[in-house]
């Protein structure tokens, strides 16, 4: 009897010295890959790095402004497109999403969410470029909003139906209508936890690279023509890390460090905003 | 304000309404109503629009290859853009095989984090060590691909191998030579993917479970860690299994990392250690390279089957998580 109790103890106390072992082992290779990314990126990174664009294979020098300005119009070409679209969805999801149409586009939003990204890049290629018969960034940014929808509008919906009953009972006593309650009392106190959802979703489309394979296509010159091929920075890193050049893959480093601090400083400052919201509400 | 009658607002003023038609004409919807109602409202059929379209143009675009090779396509292995010639077996089994051997490492290490954070970590480390652990899912795809190319390859074939070829090296999962790129390097980085996504599902999954669950298994004298084995994780087993499939449908479509590292060749191998193809990497090598409108229509068709996967695996895993945290946003919002 003893002996059955001391062994059920002890079973206990290893499998939760195992469950420690596992979070410390799942968060090891976020460490190394940052220490990785330090160590190898930090030495390329210079005012060069930033101000010029790529040099001509194999040569020294050369930077990424062409991608990281590329990266900046392609995903603000996605948020002009989608965020109206992905913020609408969520409000009406949150608002009247009650019904069996809400249950529809909340599951539809779901599995949208999970199709690969690749599958939505030939998507946008059949949809936008073989008909305009040229790669552009405009394709390219239509494909990331095609990802920023569905993931914003869950996060808006989620925001939205924080936000207390009772302001809602309280806007609607005072004798507005429905829609003035809902815009300007309860959207607008959900604004900052939009805001943030946004940034989150930024921060999920701005590392894309298969849906821009076909669509934007990458581009080794400066270019801010919305209608030509461009580059990205995911692209960038994506041709630099698989060609033949030491000089090419010292550069994808320096690229994947910058990629990398935006997208954790975007869904760092996200995550703290979404955190205070939560435990005040 | 404008939208009410003003003898709702000063009913003194109109002594004639009754009780009755004061309510009534509170209950009225300003136009105002409809009109933003219905503007949500369409903007919200953009969704479901979309995966109709997407659906549909795949298909429309895969026929030619549809017609041409029937049923045959998706069990040959011959994959010859030069000939016309193309069976999808080696994509099928190589986008199956990596997110199996995904879903073997990454199940019992996202499972025990999720149990690590929901049960046994004390208070203060629970914040912190779930927001790295969410971290890992904000990595892009391509910085994972460009590490798993210069480190973990690296890793994996000089040091780790060297190692385990006398333990494993008789198994048929690990014979032939080792030279890198491989299934067993896509699987592992696969395995750092979707990690993220599994134990932050099942974390809500098992915080959604009642307390009096807990307190029950322990009030009957079990020791916590019997408590979560035999009552915790057992009246979470849908939501859990539904975490997992989510984990499985991210594997599947994963795209840049695997490219970089699974070898891209047209190969059904059993060893882990030879390398492999999947249907998203094909379509992210040879789309914009496609050779003739066959060889584009077959790459049309793999993505119709990755497509057709992917929706019924996410469907799946979105009913079983939300019959445990019901219509919630649960993993849906990529943590």
């Amino acid at each position: 009897m003893m002996h059955g109790r001391l062994a059920r103890r002890l079973t206990g106390s290893v499998m939760t010295g195992l469950t420690y072992g596992a979070a410390a082992l799942a968060i090891l290779p976020l460490a190394v890959i940052l220490g990785m990314l330090i160590v190898k990126g930090a030495g390329s990174i210079d005012l060069n790095f930033f101000i010029k664009s790529a040099a001509a294979p194999g040569e020294a020098g050369g930077g990424f402004s062409h991608a990281i300005v590329g990266t900046l119009i392609i995903v603000s070409l996605a948020c002009v497109v989608g965020v109206p679209v992905g913020v609408a969805t969520g409000i009406f999801l949150a608002e009247f999403g009650g019904g069996q149409f809400g249950f529809v586009v909340r599951f539809i939003a779901d599995v949208l969410n999970g199709v690969p990204s690749i599958v939505i890049g030939i998507f946008a290629w059949t949809w936008l470029v073989r008909p305009m018969g040229h790669f552009s960034a405009l394709a390219g940014g239509c494909a990331l909003a095609i990802i920023l929808v569905p993931i914003l509008a869950r996060t808006t919906e989620e925001m939205v139906r924080l936000v207390p009953n009772s302001l809602r009972e309280a806007a609607l006593a005072l004798g507005y209508p429905r829609w003035r309650t809902s815009l300007v009392v309860v959207v607008r106190t959900a604004a900052a936890g939009i805001v943030t959802g946004c940034l989150v979703a930024i921060a999920r489309v701005a590392g894309e690279t298969a849906p821009l394979l076909f669509t934007a296509l990458g581009n080794q010159f400066f270019s801010t023509r919305l209608k030509g091929a461009m580059a990205a920075l995911p692209l960038q890193i994506y041709v630099y890390a698989l060609g033949p050049y030491d000089e090419w893959h010292r550069q994808a480093w320096a690229g994947a460090l910058v990629l990398i601090v935006l997208v954790l400083a975007l869904s760092l400052v996200a995550r703290s905003v979404v955190r205070a919201k939560r435990q005040h509400a | 304000m404008t939208d009410i009658p003003a003898a709702v607002l000063e009913p003194e003023a109109a002594p004639q309404l009754t009780a009755e038609e004061r309510w009534r004409a509170l209950k009225t919807v300003s136009p105002g109503d409809v009109v933003y109602r219905s503007v949500l409202t369409v903007l919200a059929l953009i969704l479901p629009l979309l995966l109709v379209l997407i659906a549909a143009e795949l298909v429309a675009n895969a026929l030619p290859a549809a017609s041409k090779f029937g049923l045959a396509f998706l069990t040959h292995s011959t994959w010859d853009p030069v000939s016309g010639e193309f069976g999808a077996l080696p994509l099928i089994f190589g986008t199956l095989y990596s997110s199996v051997v995904a879903l073997v490492i990454a199940v019992p290490l996202a499972l025990a984090c999720a149990i690590f954070l929901t049960e046994f970590a004390p208070r203060w480390l629970r914040t912190p060590v779930g927001t790295l652990i969410e971290l890992l899912a904000a990595v892009p795809s391509v910085i994972y691909g460009l590490w798993g190319i210069f480190v973990l390859i690296p890793l994996l074939r000089d040091h780790l191998w060297r190692v385990g070829r006398h333990l494993l090296g008789w198994l048929p999962f690990f014979s032939g030579p080792f030279y890198g790129p491989s299934v067993l390097a896509a699987g592992v980085i696969l395995s750092i993917m979707i990690l993220p996504y599994i134990a932050a599902v099942s974390r809500e999954v098992l915080l959604a479970v009642p307390p009096a669950q807990r307190e029950a298994g322990l009030a009957l004298g079990g020791t916590r860690w019997e408590t979560v084995w035999r009552v915790i994780l057992p009246y979470g087993r849908a939501g859990i299994i539904g975490a997992v499939i989510l984990g499985l449908g991210r594997a599947l479509g994963e795209t840049m990392a695997v490219t970089m590292v699974i070898g891209n060749r047209h190969e059904v191998a059993l060893s882990l250690l030879q390398p492999g193809y999947t249907i998203a990497a094909a379509i992210a090598n040879e789309f914009s390279e496609a050779v003739s409108d066959m060889h584009l229509s077959a790459l049309f068709l793999v993505g119709a089957v990755l497509f057709l996967i992917t929706v019924v695996v996410n469907a799946l895993a979105r009913l079983l998580v939300w019959r445990v945290a019901r219509g919630s946003a649960v993993g849906s919002t990529a943590v």
